[in-house]
């Protein structure tokens, strides 16, 4: 456990309530924004289930993951039977274009070499029509954060090589809600943008009832544009704090000379101007009026907020790209957050965030590789009155009766994680009115006895004394 | 040949894979047995779980242990607070404690680490007892937790218990269900001399207390005149668990997690058991009625008679008025254990419900031989089901409600069929008189929803 904060030192070792999840998930999830893929989990059944479970609660979507089931007889004699086997059922049922073949701690471990497996597979079934994409992914190596990135890169490295240059520009996002990529799409269509996403997961996590059902949802990134990325104009990538040897738009430029620009996640005012400058002047298109008149809304409501604002002290958590805008959404609205964290061990976040402080002469408390009892002491010690993250921190409500603002994954004890949104300036509204909101929930549910119990009769005398 | 995903053959409904034919049946057509109890196939999308999913299930509703789950962070954070099981006290529970394995550990051993992190949940919160789980990665890499449990057990004079769950012995929870039986076993044991004094009191195996489900039931028994010693494990503490050999008479509810522990109570302290199943108006009373009889004393006979007619008359109202809303409607039914999927089956009955699919994910041949008795000819039962045969027999069997966890809810509504949660986080009390009541509510809630006619009916302009 590392404490970055000046004024606490101690290592612990164990890790109490968790804040992160493991490093196969985040591959599934990118996978999940491919077209007519599935996932096939290498490892025992129940890595699969958990990964199901997890998703469902938070996107209330069925989600199909594959495993190859491993047992003892197979953890001792090698998985491969189980591999193959397990690809030929789901290639039978779900009849997928693409498969993710992602690894566990255990297949890891056990030294399984599915990138073999996977070429004496397909050399065997002469399959031309199914791309299996290996994803390796030992959950001691990272979080689901870092399997996001593994999986995202490593699918772009499969489909690129050299091709004709094209007008697009590349959008690679991290893990946002399908709201929120519906939401980049909706501004890149305004300004008039072709562009290639990915991943798009905005209607794969997200679709709408119909009277049919497709085992495998429509949607997601084609695989035919994923091969295009490599002759983009630029690529856009809200990857601000992934790391280097991770990061797909860094491959893109270093194999194919697509400049990148990774800027952080359109989550507040500056963040979004970022954004769209940058389009602007990769593109000189024009920045349309209805953006401009949401843009105008925003500050409006910035205005009307800031000194609320200015009264919540909050902690934010989670995946560090979120956590990231979020923490410069607070600031720029006059909100200093006591605690911003990540559970996973990310020192460009670190860095990132160190800068941010200095340019805006504030200072936070920051970890990574959190868990919430650091977050929970941290939050009584400081006198945190709002947590912005995920579902994790239902436990500082409980205990604490600090409000939470759900954003990010997982949400399970809500509806609705997946059409969370944040970006764009009309996300960004949503989101600073919500913290608002709940803040002043707080507040007006509590202002009358504590106000009493400061002043009123002898407590206010004793007080004054003291 | 291959089976395409929507053939019915000869009037017997097949699943999509092949080698999954004989683990579905037709109840009146199949003339064969159900294969069961075996691995999963790979590539199928099981529903089922891993051997550390059934420990930590069953371990998790202790109240004041620490549970440490020592392997890579994931399976401790997919099973943090993961029940719905309620305490009256200690909340220690409720948190999940994981050694966070890194590359490091992986390779030079994960034991120092464990080593350390036990110590520092001691000295923090002192608990009276910490569960040690092994994942998968620690099964492979061969660290001893046993060893490091012990060792440490004799630093801190507390109750430090290995539970040997890796995953991949097996995907059968039922695996994780004997893991946990044998960590329970080694807390329980008496040290040598010292004495468990028998009581008159019962304990109830197989009761996690979910929405207070324990404590509604310990109000019947106090009626009959029965005292609870601990119920395993719903809102139990280390040291009430401790007393269990001083029990009268172990009530097995969850037969699944809890027969293997029954079978070795009765060995090593006497202990006769006998099943129970306060899962709707019928199971209840006949549960009473067995419990009594086993006390073999004429006024409690009377008294559980006495509370039998009373609940079910003031119950009787509500449970007509739903039978009237309900009845014909068809039910699909897909649960963890037979046991679950048998008190459904019966529930649903009593509401003149019918039900066309039934299956388990741990169920054994017995189980489903109970099943096929208790379900029309033309029904389907199915072992280890998958999410693309749930689809065509709910689609095929026009189902109008399934019950099960939150896996099938998803898929149950995106169908537009509705759905009744009887998974292991769910909040509400479904057992007893008043769960017999919550039971039908929820299934009329869901089965008569305006907003199933709603969403399904096009738009003038659509």
């Amino acid at each position: 456990m590392m404490l970055m904060s000046p004024e606490l030192k101690t290592v612990k070792e164990v890790n109490e309530n968790q804040c992160q999840i493991c490093m196969p998930l985040g591959a599934v999830m990118a996978m999940k924004g491919i077209e007519g893929s599935m996932t096939l989990v290498h490892g025992s059944q129940g890595c699969s289930t958990y990964m199901r479970l997890s998703m469902v609660e938070h996107f209330n979507e069925p989600v199909d993951i594959a495993s190859s089931s491993l047992n003892e007889k197979q953890t001792i004699y090698g998985g491969e039977e189980n591999l193959r086997k397990g690809l030929d059922n789901v290639i039978r049922v779900y009849h997928p274009s693409v498969i993710g073949v992602v690894t566990t701690c255990m297949t890891e471990t056990m030294g399984e070499d599915i990138n073999r497996m996977i070429d004496t597979y397909l050399t065997d079934r002469k399959l031309y029509d199914v791309d299996i994409i290996p994803i390796s992914t030992p959950s001691y190596s990272g979080t689901h954060t870092e399997g996001f990135w593994t999986a995202i890169r490593d699918i772009i490295v499969y489909y690129s090589g050299p091709t004709k240059p094209n007008e697009c520009i590349n959008i690679i996002l991290p893990q946002v809600s399908p709201a929120d990529t519906r939401e980049i799409k909706r501004i890149l269509d305004l300004m008039e943008i072709q562009y290639i996403l990915m991943p798009d997961i905005s209607q794969t996590l997200d679709r709408p009832f119909k009277t049919t059902y497709e085992k495998i949802p429509p949607g997601g990134t084609k695989k035919e544009n994923i091969a295009r990325m490599s002759g983009a104009r630029a690529t856009i990538q809200f990857g601000y704090n992934c790391p280097e040897n991770l990061s797909p738009g860094t491959y893109l430029e270093e194999e194919f000379g697509v400049p990148l620009y990774n800027l952080p996640l359109p989550v507040g005012l500056q963040n979004m101007d970022t954004f769209i400058e940058t389009l602007r002047s990769i593109t000189h298109k024009q920045v349309p009026d209805s953006l401009i008149l949401e843009r105008g809304w925003l500050c409006d409501a910035m205005a009307d907020s800031h000194k609320y604002m200015a009264e919540v002290h909050p902690a934010v958590y989670g995946e560090p790209e979120l956590a990231y805008a979020i923490y410069s959404l607070c600031l720029e609205n006059g909100s200093i957050p006591e605690i911003v964290a990540t559970g996973t061990n990310c020192q460009v976040f670190q860095k990132h965030l160190q800068s941010l402080m200095k340019r805006e002469k504030q200072s936070s408390i920051k970890y990574e590789q959190v868990d919430f009892s650091i977050i929970e002491a941290e939050s009584i010690r400081t006198g945190v009155n709002l947590a912005i993250g995920h579902s994790g921190g239902k436990v500082l409500t409980e205990r604490l009766n600090i409000p939470v603002v759900r954003v990010g994954y997982p949400i399970h004890d809500r509806v609705g994680g997946q059409r969370i949104l944040t970006v764009g300036y009309s996300g960004t509204l949503s989101l600073l009115e919500r913290m608002v909101n709940a803040y002043l929930e707080e507040k007006y549910r509590t202002y009358r006895q504590l106000r009493k119990a400061e002043y009123y009769d002898n407590g206010g005398i004793i007080h004054a004394e003291t | 040949m291959e089976i395409t995903c929507s053939q019915v053959i000869g009037g017997v409904t097949s699943p999509c894979l092949v080698e999954r034919q004989n683990s579905v049946i037709t109840t009146g057509t199949s003339k064969n047995r159900i294969h069961c109890a075996d691995d999963s196939v790979a590539g199928a999308v099981s529903q089922r779980a891993c051997v550390f999913c059934g420990a930590r299930v069953v371990l998790n509703p202790i109240t004041d242990a620490a549970h440490l789950i020592h392997g890579p962070v994931g399976c401790a954070s997919y099973t943090w607070d993961i029940r719905g099981s309620l305490s009256s006290g200690s909340e220690m529970y409720r948190n999940s404690f994981s050694t966070d394995l890194k590359e490091r550990d992986v390779i030079f051993g994960g034991e120092k680490k464990l080593g350390l992190c036990i110590d520092e949940i001691v000295e923090k919160y002192h608990p009276p007892a910490i569960f040690v789980y092994a994942t998968c990665v620690v099964g492979i890499i061969g660290d001893d937790i046993i060893a490091v449990c012990k060792e440490r057990t004799q630093k801190h004079g507390i109750d430090i218990i290995p539970v040997e769950s890796s995953g991949f012995i097996s995907g059968n929870k039922i695996i994780g269900y004997r893991a946990a039986g044998n960590a329970l076993i080694r807390l329980i044991t008496p040290k040598e001399g010292e004495v468990i004094p028998k009581t008159k009191k019962i304990n109830f195996l197989g009761e996690y207390n979910l929405g207070g489900e324990k404590w509604l039931i310990e109000r019947y028994l106090k009626e009959l005149g029965i005292e609870i010693n601990v119920a395993c494990t719903g809102d139990s503490t280390v040291e009430a668990l401790k007393q269990i050999p001083g029990g009268f008479l172990n009530l097995v509810q969850c037969t699944g997690s809890m027969h293997y522990i029954a079978r070795l109570l009765e060995e090593n302290y006497g202990t006769p058991y006998i099943d129970v199943n306060f899962f709707g108006a019928y199971n209840t009373a006949e549960s009473l009625r067995r419990i009594a009889q086993f006390y073999g004393e004429p006024s409690m006979i009377e008294r559980a008679e006495n509370l039998i007619e009373r609940e079910t008359s003031r119950i009787k109202p509500s449970i007509d008025y739903y039978r009237s809303k309900l009845a014909g409607k068809r039910a699909a039914i897909y649960v963890g254990g037979a046991f679950k999927a048998l008190a459904i089956i019966r529930q649903l009955k009593e509401l003149d419900m019918e039900i066309v699919f039934c299956g388990t994910q741990t169920g054994k041949q017995e189980d489903y031989e109970q099943i096929h008795d208790m379900l029309s000819a033309g029904s389907i039962i199915a072992d280890d089901t998958n999410p693309a045969e749930i689809e065509r027999f709910l689609i095929e069997k026009k189902v109008d409600i399934m019950a099960g966890g939150v896996k099938e809810r998803v898929l149950a509504h995106k169908l537009g069929v509705g759905f009744v949660d009887h998974n292991h986080d769910r909040k509400d009390c479904l057992a007893g008189y008043d769960g017999a009541i919550h039971f039908a509510h929820e299934v009329y809630v869901t089965c008569c929803s305006p907003v199933w006619k709603h969403i399904r009916k096009k738009p003038s302009w659509g």
